[in-house]
């Protein structure tokens, strides 16, 4: 079972409680954009066995969207964070690096 | 088997949406509802009126049934130029009135929420999914809780608490 804590409310919240958003941090590709960078942010998105960054919104709950980081594999979770950010925060970034070392966000 | 009470009621209820840390928001929000404030996730009681926070952004003031159309313009005068939205929102609720040693064992069975005393003390107000749907509780004396789902899933509601009821305690906590 996930679990992850809301970072506005501070509820640990139970996997059923949240509805999921997909993968976090894409960056929008705007109007006179190449096609093929408006298939990229419409269509691939990355699916990685291991670390992995989403899109929560705490549905039955205080209804915000945050972000987390976690493992795919094993659930493990790095740590969750508001969605007023274009970028994980350091402390997810070296909770991560903690835990996983090595680790590099892959391009 | 000690008993367990479930009762519907029929409160007023206003939301207040806007910067909860706003001193002119607070200041409307406890003239009206006769209680300060509350911190994150806690409910301020004065006996059956009361402010719960529900998000960063929303509070839900109770009020006694019928009092909260006179309230929601009362905080939309005082609020006359600060961001906000004051809505009577009692016939959008439903409010069940929980009773019984064992309640939290009632409402446990239903929600993936940690019921713990611990992890859910006294007067913290916590939103969560019961069986299908959403619902807000809180206990505010052990033995009493209180309950607030949508209008049009409360006789769902109602029948998941009675048949959470009929089962009886599992015995992992009072
Ligand atoms: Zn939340």
């Amino acid at each position: 079972m996930l679990i992850l804590t809301c970072p506005y409310c501070g509820v640990a919240a139970d996997e059923t409680e949240l509805s999921p958003g997909g993968e976090a941090h894409l960056h929008r590709a705007g109007p006179g954009s190449e096609d093929a960078s408006v298939e990229a942010y419409l269509y691939h998105r990355s699916n990685p066995k291991g670390v992995h960054f989403e899109r929560w919104r705490h549905a039955y709950g205080c209804g915000k969207w945050f972000h987390s980081a976690r493992d795919t594999a094993t659930n493990d979770v790095f740590g969750t964070y508001p969605a007023q950010v274009t970028e994980t925060p350091q402390n997810i970034l070296e909770a991560i690096a903690q835990r996983r070392p090595g680790w590099e966000r892959p391009q | 088997m000690a008993e367990i009470t479930v009762t519907r009621r029929t409160p007023g209820m206003v939301l207040l949406r806007g910067d909860l840390s706003s001193d002119a928001l607070r200041e409307a929000a406890s003239a009206v509802a006769g209680a300060p404030m509350p911190e994150r996730r806690q409910a301020s009681l004065s006996g059956d009126t009361g402010i719960l926070w529900m998000s960063p952004d929303e509070a839900l003031i109770l009020l006694p049934e019928g009092r909260a159309a006179e309230a929601a313009r009362a905080l939309s005068q005082r609020l006359e130029g600060v961001h906000h939205l004051a809505l009577d929102l009692s016939d959008a609720r439903a409010v069940f009135e929980i009773e019984g040693p064992w309640l939290r064992e009632v409402l446990a069975k239903l929600s993936p929420a940690d019921l713990h005393p611990e992890a859910l003390p006294l007067l913290e107000v916590r939103r969560t999914r019961l069986a299908q749907v959403p619902a807000a509780f809180w206990i505010e004396a052990e033995g009493r809780a209180r309950l607030i789902c949508f209008r049009s899933v409360a006789d769902y509601v109602e029948g998941l608490l009675r048949r959470s009821v009929e089962d009886g305690p599992v015995g992992l906590f009072a």
